[in-house]
């Protein structure tokens, strides 16, 4: 129980790595991307968790009271931020793709060269 | 390389990095048992010293201030890119596509709802950002979500205030560009960069925290206004050949 977030990080790495090679669609190789981008939130999260902490924000609550780190919280943000540029590249790259070669399968594009 | 060979490649490959996964994981300390200072000295300090009492967005606006900066240049990169990558290339085999005006009252309802409350949802989630849970980055994506529901209850026509790069692209650099100021007026106060030189008011209200209030503002506007440029991007090249029809109607 104690490893299992690290283990569901781990797992949605695989799997959207997995998602990503064998993908047959540009727009479903952008979500699986998203799903192993999503690993390294839980990563983060898990990394920064205290135990009975509470969220960082001290809003009525005695300054003290145990809480989680709010470094990773901040760094998932800019992860957060990173994933959502990402796939609005690659949906871009994909309408191009679509535009100039009527596919969005890599493999098929991959054959067209140009 | 066939599909085949791909996936005998992959698989193997996968199993051994889920090898060392499993190996590293075992080295790490247990769930909740967290050894880092950092977050231990933020959770004392940052409530004392910045009056903001969301430690997180402190963390983001202040502690690491110039990281977040980075961040929204990121975002700024992100929609240049995609406008350079979406120009319009004298329109060539572009298909005309056909769209119905939706009719449904009840989509229509549930719409004006999402409408008013993401808006309300994300101006209190960046109006308070510092203070409770929030900030300029999810408030900022809340309010473009609000405003993207327009496009998808109404017509493009009635989006189109939305997607005008006229009124977007000054409203970005007033984000992007706020930010870079309230930095340089540290600079120019003869202070380092994006030091924090506004009166830190009073803890818990909205009067606090000193220049993370801006900064914080500045991401939202940056934000929302980013995440319209896209979706108006990616419109642009699905909807333009609609519009005369739409006009039409």
């Amino acid at each position: 129980m104690s490893y299992l977030p690290y283990a569901v990080a781990a797992w949605l790495c695989l799997v959207g790595l997995f998602g990503v090679a064998t993908s047959r669609n540009l727009i479903h190789l952008a979500i699986c991307l998203t799903v192993t981008q999503s690993s390294s939130y839980v990563l983060l999260l898990a990394v920064g968790y205290v135990k009975h902490g509470r969220a960082p924000i001290f809003k009525g609550i005695k300054l003290g009271t145990p809480a989680v780190d709010p470094v990773v919280q901040a760094l998932t943000l800019t992860d957060v931020v990173v994933s959502v540029v990402v796939v609005a590249l690659i949906l871009a790259l994909a309408l191009d793709a679509h535009r100039l070669s009527g596919t969005v399968d890599p493999d098929e594009i991959a054959d067209i060269s140009g | 390389m066939t599909r085949r060979l791909r996936l005998a490649l992959l698989v193997p490959s996968l199993l051994g990095l889920g090898a060392l996964f499993a190996w590293s994981i075992t080295g790490l300390p247990r769930f909740g048992d967290y050894r880092g200072p950092y977050g231990y000295v933020l959770n004392q300090i940052v409530v004392p010293l910045r009056h903001s009492t969301n430690v997180v967005m402190g963390t983001t606006f202040d502690v690491r201030g110039v990281d977040t900066m980075g961040e929204e240049f990121i975002l700024y990169a992100a929609v240049l890119g995609v406008t350079l990558l979406l120009r319009d290339e004298a329109g060539g085999g572009r298909v005309e596509r056909r769209t119905r005006r939706l009719r449904s009252d009840a989509v229509r309802l549930v719409g004006v709802v999402l409408i008013g409350g993401g808006l309300l949802v994300g101006l209190w989630l960046v109006a308070f950002g510092y203070i409770t849970p929030g900030g300029g980055f999810p408030g900022g994506v809340v309010l473009a979500g609000a405003i993207l529901v327009l496009y998808l209850i109404g017509s493009h026509r009635d989006y189109r205030p939305f997607r005008n790069e006229h009124v977007l692209d000054p409203l970005e650099g007033i984000g992007a560009g706020g930010y870079v100021v309230t930095g340089l007026a540290a600079l120019v106060s003869g202070m380092p960069f994006l030091t924090n030189l506004f009166g830190y008011g009073q803890t818990g209200t909205l009067a606090s925290a000193g220049s993370i209030g801006i900064l914080n503002g500045a991401a939202g506007i940056a934000v929302t206004v980013a995440l319209l440029l896209l979706f108006a991007e990616f419109l642009q090249t699905y909807v333009v050949p609609l519009e005369p029809e739409d006009a039409a109607s």
